[in-house]
């Protein structure tokens, strides 16, 4: 992981410095640096990354502190696990242009107020999509980042014993949501903070969702580094590069301001667990309620939006303010759906390409672990962090570069590989703990039984671990299908998916024909999940041990 | 030729603490038990035995198989049968298909194959049971369909790691002559960890206390 990510960053940092032979760059110097502080929307581009990230991450952070505080181990909790897969599972770009959907000035929202209470019988001119402040951005990454951290956060619990140390707190007079904070949360968020730092550089330095919910004039600082990158006026790329390394150090500089509130914050709970306050259960009561109202908005805002694509796909004429359609049809899907089938091919074969190596290497490094008696170390769990923690736009500018460099440009195999780059970390993520939690005495059974090492593999642990194996593909398949920047970057432009096709759709404002390749790309993403959870059901229906394994 | 389970000086330490010193035979059809406390290294004897011992441990001696030294042997080439407490029937195959992963791949044949493990069956009064989801067995048919399973591999010893712990009392006593009434029969040497005293009665061989 280290390779890759290294060497695109070198490869960025060199056109940075003037430094590019193929457009005349061949001296080392500052001017690419001048150029960019001389671009007028930078500091607002820059204080909006910032202020976006920061923003998002907290927001989603606090929500699931606060479910997880108030709800964890109760049959609601259950509810929420469940729909975590599906949630998650939907592509960045589909969620963020279901929710433009919704809260667009003639969307449903709006549309469901109207004329009654709002007397509006035109769409208001408002500023609510693409807001300058980002707050609509903000709202986008939350509903995808409080899925995930949630996932995280619950492999994490599984092993802190969250049930006892409540117990424990609840018998010495705290209540709920103080106790957890005051016993779980300590433990929990050692753990989970790996994960917070890749959402708050996602945040900062996300193109997709960006593009579809975030400001335009200026945009934030990574919108703006690739718009420079796919200009045709080629200089623009040493202004591009400058940027991709600025994109760099202001995450960084994120990842330091964030390290600094969580010292602030650890020193002033120390304080307020040494203070031993027991909590109010009214107050406490308060907060989890508010905590589950906003992640079941934050859920309702993807399902909705989703909604919202499949009733905007079938849509004949749709005048504002009805709520419905006059009449739904077939029409859209006959225009566009014979030139999905290209994208949808691409996205199929890269997909697959990219997940079923990540699950080989994951798969080996794993069974390596196992068979040599190793222990994995926390500085490799950084390693497999790395690629999500880097800012795409500062290494991928690189990796095309090289690319070029080793003969591979624009092709599918220099796709497959970057995203290869990032589906590997979630594969391996997702498959490692079930993996590793395996009762090693079944493998000194079957050996003891005289079965070699492979046939150990392949004949008891393989089909014991089907649905850990089946799902890790399925989050590595659907974190291929969301890629946008690799795609588009890597591929240069010629290498075209559901989701470059959906993104490329978002200018043009036709909502028939995103609500298509929206449904589609989430398709894409979707099919996986549900036949990984279906396949190993079907074929151990038979075998009442497996139904949870 | 040595026949039986022998140790030769063996010693099992983790960092400064020595947990085993054994020297001695077990003979076949004869018991050894092992007594100690948990955490007392009972099951570490058991690992270096079957060659899984975790490397924080240090272990020096011999262990002889048959005159055979069995170290520098993969778990699979020592030929050396175990119980655990649980099972450990492979939940995604059939009894049947859990019985033919222990029996010897050198019997050929699918029909002599389904015979041996038809008879397999029927010795434990199991018969017609192979086609059956072990996850629907009660605890002594599990435990006997376990124990089949490693005597079709044809094991030259049998190791017993607290291996009736789980079973009530009336199943216990049963299963447990059940077990050492074969191994008596088939003169394997067997080697039981326990801290229960009634299977070391049972058992009515050596008793080390270890811990």
């Amino acid at each position: 992981m280290l390779g890759p990510v290294l060497a695109g960053l070198l490869g960025t940092l060199a056109p940075a410095l003037g430094y590019m032979p193929a457009l005349g760059g061949t001296g080392v110097s500052l001017a690419p640096f001048e150029q960019l502080f001389a671009w007028p929307g930078l500091p607002r581009a820059v204080a909006l990354s910032l202020g976006v990230g920061l923003a998002a991450t907290a927001v989603s952070l606090a929500i699931v502190v606060l479910i997880c505080a108030g709800w964890a181990g109760t049959r609601t909790f259950g509810m929420i696990e469940r729909l975590l897969s599906p949630l998650l599972s939907v592509p960045h770009a589909a969620a963020a242009f279901g929710l433009a959907f919704l809260i667009a000035p003639s969307g449903w929202i709006v549309r469901g107020l109207s004329p009654w209470g709002t007397g509006w019988e035109q769409p208001p001119d408002l500023l609510i999509l693409q807001d300058p402040a980002g707050l609509s951005l903000i709202f986008g990454l939350v509903t995808k980042e409080v899925p995930f951290l949630l996932l995280m956060t619950l492999a994490a619990l599984s092993q802190a014993r969250p049930g006892q140390s409540l117990r424990m707190a609840q018998a010495l007079g705290y209540a709920r949501v103080t106790g957890w904070l005051k016993t779980v949360f300590p433990l929990v968020y050692r753990q989970i903070r790996l994960p917070v730092y890749a959402v708050l550089a996602f945040s900062m330095s996300v193109v997709d969702v960006a593009i579809i919910l975030g400001p335009n004039t200026p945009p934030t600082l990574a919108v703006q580094v690739v718009r420079w990158m796919s200009d045709p006026d080629l200089t623009l790329r040493f202004q591009a590069a400058a940027g991709a390394v600025l994109q760099l150090g202001l995450v960084l500089a994120g990842l330091g301001l964030w390290r600094l509130l969580e010292l602030a914050v650890a020193r002033a709970g120390r304080a307020w667990i040494a203070r031993g306050g027991r909590g109010r259960r009214g107050a406490g009561h308060a907060l989890r309620l508010g905590a589950l109202v906003l992640g079941a908005l934050a859920a309702l805002a993807v399902i909705a939006g989703l909604g919202g694509q499949v009733v905007w796909s079938f849509a004949g004429l749709w005048q504002f303010p009805d709520l419905l359609p006059d009449g739904f049809t077939l029409r859209n899907w006959d225009r566009h759906g014979p030139r999905l089938a290209g994208p949808a091919f691409e996205t199929l074969l890269v997909a697959g390409a990219a997940t079923g190596l990540a699950l080989l290497l994951t798969l080996a490094s794993l069974e390596a672990e196992h068979r040599h008696g190793l222990r994995p170390a926390t500085r490799a769990l950084w390693l497999l962090y790395l690629p999500l923690i880097v800012p795409q736009v500062a290494f991928l500018m690189g990796f095309q570069t090289l690319s070029i460099l080793a003969g591979v440009d624009g092709g599918r195999a220099a796709v497959i590989l970057a995203h290869l780059v990032f589906v590997l970390p979630y594969v391996f993520l997702s498959l490692s703990d079930p993996w590793r939690a395996w009762d090693a005495r079944q493998d000194t059974i079957a050996r003891a039984l005289g079965a070699g090492p492979d046939r150990v593999l392949w004949a008891v642990r393989l089909p014991m671990l089907l649905r850990p194996v089946l799902i890790a593909a399925a989050v590595g398949f659907a974190v291929s299908v969301g890629q946008y920047l690799p795609t588009l970057l890597v591929g240069a432009g010629r290498v075209s998916t559901l989701t470059t096709e959906a993104v490329a759709l978002a200018a043009g404002g036709d909502r028939r024909a995103i609500g298509v390749y929206a449904l589609a790309q989430t398709a894409a993403a979707f099919a996986p999940f549900a036949l990984a959870v279906l396949l190993p059901r079907l074929a151990w229906r038979n075998r009442k041990g497996m139904r949870d394994g | 030729m040595a026949e039986g389970l022998r140790f030769e000086h063996l010693t099992i330490a983790l960092g400064a603490d020595r947990l085993i010193a054994l020297d001695c035979t077990v003979g076949p059809g004869e018991v050894l038990t092992v007594m100690g406390p948990s955490g007392s290294g009972k099951s570490t004897l058991l690992a270096a035995i079957t060659g899984t011992l975790d490397p924080a441990f240090a272990m020096t001696g011999r262990i002889r198989l048959d005159g055979q030294d069995l170290s520098g042997l993969p778990t699979e080439a020592r030929r050396v049968g175990i119980l655990f407490q649980d099972e450990y029937l492979f939940p995604h195959l059939s009894v049947g298909a859990n019985l033919a992963f222990g029996l010897k791949p050198e019997v050929r044949g699918r029909a002599a194959r389904r015979a041996r493990i038809e008879a397999a069956l029927a010795e434990v009064e199991l018969a017609g049971f192979a086609d059956r989801d072990p996850a629907t067995l009660s605890g002594g048919q599990r435990a006997r369909v376990a124990l089949q399973r490693m005597l079709l591999s044809e094991p030259r010893a049998l190791l017993l790691d607290e291996a009736f712990s789980k079973l009530d009392t009336g199943l216990r006593a049963q299963v447990r002559a059940l077990v050492f009434d074969t191994a008596r029969h088939r003169a394997l040497p067997v080697l039981q960890v326990t801290h229960d005293h009634s299977d070391a009665e049972a058992a009515g061989g050596e008793v080390v206390t270890v811990g």
